[in-house]
């Protein structure tokens, strides 16, 4: 903070700087509109009614789609979501209204270690803990890994939307002598409940996008998988395995698949970030 | 609010009866297999062919790799494993009452990727041995020249690419190099997972015929089937007899014809190096592993079902895909062999 | 407190049961982990970290190559995206007109959520022969004779995995070291220009205050790069040597893992890659855990931000 040199030299020294700033914006757009672009220029290009109605075809002819990829993905997403939200919603529940107690504690820290531990540790760990005794690859093996991932964040959104309730809503609920339970869940829920949506969609927009938890628990299928005790394709473990091979043909419909999970995820982002965005008015307004 | 109060519950229920409709294929019998990269062109197509002609019954294929086909069967997380590299005797002991089941036989081809050459390169084994051991280093060594005489290589390095995972074709490819070069056989040796002294891994098959095309310089090795529908440049491969022979039907089931007289009951044999002047010398059979007692007997039924059918019906569609179909006389010990599968 | 309301019991016991629940997932993988990997440690103990082999025929195995693989491409993607994160957080703080703010943290935050399985598919098809490219290019310089760029051009290899890192963890680091310059008092940088500072040098004021934050975001973006598995499996080449070279084709731990684990053969085999599935868990449990605590001593977390002054009439039910 002191005066060094003359003051043109440190106004110099800021403008560098600042340019250089401005320049390191620039500099990471560029490998995201050069992802985007090529994204969207092979993926377009590449989708055919095929891609969303056909099933493989078998190894090295040309043709085939991605459906039973596409009908995968859904499924375990829902699946994961379907074990995830009860958890991490009830676990965000407790934190947020016993916040002094140590199992609070105890459940915010591992939510938090949680969502740091590397997708592959927990696909190998789904493949122990129900791959293995169940003798068999299957969508809810999948999902156990996926709904892993999402706890975390659907826990921490729950916790912190409950948290901004205003207290007054409690204490009016309880003085008119209702249960905790039927405060929370008549009344706080309610009125938390764009947030915490948001807070689903994150989760889900993080794990539609997993691709390692995948290859040891729900494995892949060349057919429609019925029930969810089956393995069962996915468009992302798909895309890797046409990505490395040679056929010119996967390559292109790798593309397609790309081109649709990334606007998939993008949609599920986007819908959170509106969901965010209404929050706040009504927070504000 | 309230659009999205109803919206949720309105979703739920949608995939509530997408999951119920789905469920509905719950008639349809699904098999799951994993294993070899190596046939999985022709497995693929069998599988679809005979879910065409049985549309209750899925049969799931996924190429892993040999390594995969065997430790996913010894833990029984498929129904079947498949193989180009026989298991060992420790592996057979960890999964008791495995049976193997040759299926067809194929060729590895050494693959490249030479800037400017277009043409057919002749590799003897001690060469190739070489060059995957990293000895051999640039496309212009004289090592390579001696057996290409009169053509002009370029200086570029040779990108050695192999497998990354457990492979029954790293198997085959290993099991012949260690027949014709006493240095692989003592520092690198034979096995489906190798420890390489050089190179790249790609995953599968795929992976290996996927990174030669795309590197320029690059050697690898791979079944005839994705050299030959990716158009990627191999070369012809000394065989025992001296003859310089390139992968082809031809040369596969001059091999095979081999095994028959000295076909083990267990189905578990090398046919590398083979005797004959037209014999291709990288030749392998590929095996489906089935235990002889099948925990679902209803699964177990439709498997051998589908194993009858491919011993006979299969066999007819092998040749499309470049793959040699069994010999009789093995065709014949398998559907004896298939009687103890229940 | 449970006798203080009645039926509260119930509902404290069921949703306390949930938030053990989370607790219990955690240990339970470290406890399958561990489980798993006896074997291994048992028989190679602490030179299973020093040993260079990784034989599955002779079933000898060395997991430093993985180390050494893994922290070389992190270092990279670190050293890398550090300085472009810390710019994109200046200049969107402190420097952007407001018009331009949200949609360039909108961008930032883009990058962030393309999956990584595209990230690698992008990478296979521009970033790989672009790379080869490069490498080509300094082969033919006398650079090539320095052992950071010897080795043929391959392409894939540790600069094409540590690139594609980089861009990858950009957007984490910077967005934490956004809201850590937010968390910044407005007073530090007032009284810098006060004083008569540049523009540059109040930022650098910024920048001083929330340093420990700062330092935190790069130690999370570490985390990130250091458990990164498709990206990297598809770009770094599955060769377990350790080589300085950027050229050259290594492995990572995520990538070792990702790639031999669904048919490692022999338990122990198996038994190592799950011992190096605990040494991924027990290192990014470490630094997130330091890069939390470093990030909250700067930036306070929302919840704990004051609560925007509303007037009484927006609280009254």
């Amino acid at each position: 903070m002191t005066a060094r040199g003359s003051a043109a030299r440190r106004r110099l020294v800021s403008s560098i700087m600042t340019g250089a700033c401005a320049c390191a914006v620039v500099v990471a757009l560029v490998p995201l509109g050069l992802v985007l672009a090529y994204i969207a220029s092979k993926g377009i290009g590449s989708l055919d009614l095929a891609f969303f109605t056909q099933l493989p075809k078998p190894h090295g002819e040309t043709g085939g789609g991605m459906a039973n990829a596409i009908v995968g993905s859904l499924k375990l997403i829902g699946l994961a979501s379907a074990l995830a939200v009860p958890v991490g919603v009830l676990s965000g529940i407790y934190i947020a209204e016993y916040p002094g107690s140590p199992l609070a504690s105890i459940g915010r820290l591992a939510a938090d270690v949680l969502n740091g531990i590397p997708s592959i540790v927990v696909g190998i760990f789904a493949y122990g803990l129900v791959v293995l005794p169940m003798r068999r690859f299957s969508a809810i093996a999948g999902a156990v890994a996926l709904a892993i991932m999402m706890v975390p964040i659907v826990t921490r959104s729950t916790e912190e939307l409950i948290k901004l309730v205003p207290a007054s809503l409690r204490e009016a609920g309880l003085a008119l002598g209702a249960t905790r339970a039927r405060v929370t869940f008549g009344i706080i829920l309610p009125a938390a409940f764009p947030g915490i949506l948001t807070g689903i969609l994150v989760a889900v927009s993080r794990i539609a996008g997993e691709t390692a938890p995948l290859l040891f628990t729900a494995f892949n299928n060349q057919f429609w998988s019925p029930g969810i005790d089956q393995p069962t394709a996915s468009l992302t473990v798909q895309i890797y395995s046409y990505a490395i091979s040679p056929y010119d043909d996967l390559h292109r419909q790798a593309w397609a698949g790309a081109f649709v999970l990334v606007v998939m995820v993008l949609t599920i982002s986007m819908l959170a970030r509106l969901a965010t965005r209404r929050l706040e008015r009504m927070r504000i307004g | 609010m309230t659009l999205t109060r109803c919206s949720l519950p309105a979703a739920a229920a949608l995939f509530l009866m997408g999951a119920l409709a789905a469920s509905a294929f719950a008639q349809t019998v699904q098999l799951n297999g994993a294993g070899a990269t190596f046939p999985a062109p022709i497995y693929t197509k069998w599988f679809s062919e005979y879910h065409k002609l049985h549309p209750n019954v899925q049969i799931n294929y996924q190429a892993i790799g040999s390594g995969g086909g065997i430790r996913q069967i010894t833990e029984r997380t498929v129904d079947f494993g498949a193989t180009d590299g026989p298991m060992t005797v420790e592996q057979i002991q960890a999964a008791p009452g495995i049976l193997h089941f040759p299926t067809v036989l194929g060729a590895v081809v050494p693959i490249y990727n030479v800037p400017g050459v277009d043409v057919e390169l002749k590799f003897t084994g001690p060469l190739l041995a070489d060059i995957f051991m990293g000895k051999v280093t640039k496309w212009n060594d004289a090592a390579i020249a001696a057996v290409n005489q009169g053509m002009t290589l370029p200086a570029t390095d040779i990108a050695v690419v192999h497998r990354s995972e457990g492979s029954g074709t790293t198997y085959i490819f290993a099991d012949y190099l260690a027949k014709v070069s006493p240095e692989w056989k003592k520092s690198v040796g034979v096995a489906a997972a190798l420890k390489w002294p050089t190179g790249v891994g790609g995953k599968g098959n795929d992976g290996v015929a996927g990174q030669v095309k795309q590197q320029p310089g690059a050697i690898g090795y791979v079944e005839l089937i994705y050299a030959v529908q990716n158009k990627i440049d191999f070369g012809t491969v000394q065989n025992s007899a001296g003859k310089f022979v390139k992968a082809s039907l031809a040369g596969v089931t001059s091999a095979a014809a081999v095994a028959v007289g000295s076909m083990p009951r267990d189905f578990r044999v090398s046919i590398t190096n083979a005797p004959g002047d037209a014999t291709y010398p990288i030749t392998s059979f590929t095996w489906l592993l089935v235990y002889e007692k099948q925990k679902d007997k209803e699964k177990g039924k439709i498997l051998t079902e589908f194993m009858r059918w491919m011993l006979t019906e299969g066999q007819k569609m092998t040749e499309d895909l470049s793959y040699a179909p069994l010999p009789k006389g093995v065709v014949d010990m398998e559907m004896s062999a298939l009687e103890k599968v229940k | 407190m449970l006798r203080k309301r009645g039926d509260d019991g119930a509902f404290r016991i069921w949703t306390g049961l949930f938030a053990l629940l989370v607790a219990v997932i955690v240990l339970g993988i470290g406890f399958e982990l561990w489980r798993h990997s006896r074997l291994p440690i048992e028989k190679f103990g602490f030179g299973f970290w020093t040993g260079t082999d990784w034989d599955p025929v002779q079933e000898e195995f060395g997991a430093l190559p993985f180390i050494w693989g893994t922290l070389y491409s992190s270092l990279i993607a670190i050293v890398l995206a550090t300085p472009i994160a810390l710019g994109i957080a200046i200049y969107i703080v402190e420097i952007a007109p407001s018009g331009l703010r949200k949609p360039l943290a909108f961008l930032t935050e883009l990058l962030a959520s393309i999956p990584s399985i595209v990230y690698g598919l992008w990478g296979i098809f521009f970033l790989v022969p672009f790379v080869r490219a490069i490498e080509t290019a300094v082969a033919g310089t006398p650079l090539h004779r320095l052992p950071l760029f010897s080795g043929p051009p391959y392409g894939i290899g540790m600069l094409a995995a540590g690139l594609i890192l980089t861009i990858m963890v950009t957007p984490f680091i910077s967005s934490v070291a956004r809201e850590v310059l937010r968390a910044v008092p407005m007073a530090q940088r007032e009284a810098a220009y006060a004083l008569g500072a540049t523009r540059w040098e109040a930022i650098k004021v910024a920048l001083r205050f929330g340093r420990t934050g700062i330092f935190g975001a790069v130690v999370l973006g570490l985390g990130r790069a250091i458990g990164e598995t498709m990206a990297v499996t598809m770009l770094i080449g599955n060769n377990p040597q350790v080589s300085t070279s950027l050229f050259a084709p290594q492995y990572s731990m995520a990538a070792v893992i990702a790639n031999e684990f669904s048919e490692a053969s022999g338990d122990v085999y198996l038994g190592a890659l799950f011992e190096i599935g605990l040494v991924l868990f027990v290192i990014t449990l470490l630094i997130n855990t330091a890069s939390r605590l470093l990030i909250w001593s700067t930036a306070r977390a929302p919840s704990r931000r004051p609560a925007p002054v509303k007037p009484a009439a927006a609280e009254a039910a």
